[in-house]
């Protein structure tokens, strides 16, 4: 579609800068979508991986603490737990990639003396390797945390570009190439009409010497 | 900057968590899961809930899927994975490239 401008020098002037940008912004973003493609591919390869095998063990985790807590009434387990032993620090921290802003999880454990938060006569023995189960599970959980986020946000960035370079590619560039065409020719034609009218004035003048 | 994690989930399997440091929020319904959802996502950085409430709020997570922070992930319950987890992947994936990498492979 052509665009709704005079066909002056100046407009074609102007579109041509246009039209240099343009392409310009075309090749920069479509470099950048392959890009963010690329690591897009490395990053969901190792979340897939990562999920499949954490699916399994955190689920069975789940499965062997709820039976650890059938074994006991209900007061003593969640007393047993009021205090955490293993204190969990994580530094939320923003790093990116290719522009766009994803999250950075680094953990601290601390642990304490003490493995567990209750006395071993508390609980059952299913409540400890559950316990232990989740202690080594927390590291790969905020791992998965950070590499889904990262997923998700360049899955959505990936989109945008890709829909602005589409409407660069099949939009704005097309648009553009052809009102410059446009503008080119009526103004060859202008030219070519007042050439003509002179010729003819000046035909005009000499046929009534 | 330090983040606190939590995790929402249904009865009392999660309070296992609690034992390395990740607070539990034990909800009944999905009804509720959102409502707790709500309620901690300014204070919590990574949330965790288990797929089976996670499949139900889809909608409400994709809201925070924007912001960095918080993060929502889910994990599966104790009755096993019901594969929401793997369809937030198979998403984003089809989103971003148009076709789906793993089901080629026959994963």
């Amino acid at each position: 579609m052509r665009l709704n401008v005079n066909p002056t020098r100046m407009e074609l002037s102007k579109l041509k800068t246009r039209l240099k940008t343009a392409t310009r912004g075309h090749k920069l973003l479509k470099d950048k979508t392959d890009e963010m493609i690329r690591r897009f591919s490395e990053i969901i390869r190792e979340d897939k991986a990562l999920r499949d095998s954490l699916e399994a063990e955190i689920s069975l985790t789940l499965k062997k603490f709820s039976f650890a807590r059938t074994l006991a009434p209900k007061s003593d387990v969640e007393l047993a737990f009021s205090m955490p032993a293993v204190s969990v620090e994580i530094d939320c921290d923003v790093k990116t990639i290719m522009n766009v802003p994803v999250p950075k999880l680094t953990l601290n454990k601390a642990e304490n003396k003490e493995k567990y938060p209750y006395s071993f006569g508390f609980l059952t023995e299913e409540a400890d390797v559950a316990v232990d189960a989740a202690g080594a599970l927390i590291e790969k959980m905020v791992r998965l945390a950070e590499l889904e986020k990262a997923t998700t946000m360049l899955a959505d960035e990936i989109e945008k570009s890709k829909r602005r370079v589409n409407a660069l590619e099949y939009v704005l560039i097309p648009n553009l190439q052809e009102t410059i065409k446009y503008i080119g020719m009526k103004l060859e034609e202008n030219d070519r009409s007042s050439r003509t009218r002179l010729m003819k004035v000046k035909s005009m003048m000499f046929s009534e010497q | 900057m330090k983040g606190k994690t939590a995790i929402i989930g249904d009865g009392e399997s999660i309070l296992v968590f609690k034992a390395v440091g990740v607070e539990p929020f034990s909800v009944k319904s999905a009804g509720e899961a959102e409502k707790i959802l709500d309620e901690i996502s300014k204070d919590y950085k990574i949330i965790f809930i288990t797929d089976d409430f996670a499949a139900e709020i889809d909608d409400k997570i994709k809201r925070y899927t924007a912001k960095s922070y918080p993060i929502i992930v889910s994990v599966p319950s104790k009755a096993g994975s019901n594969g929401y987890g793997e369809k937030v992947l198979t998403d984003a994936m089809e989103k971003a490239l148009g076709i789906n990498l793993f089901s080629a492979n026959g994963k």
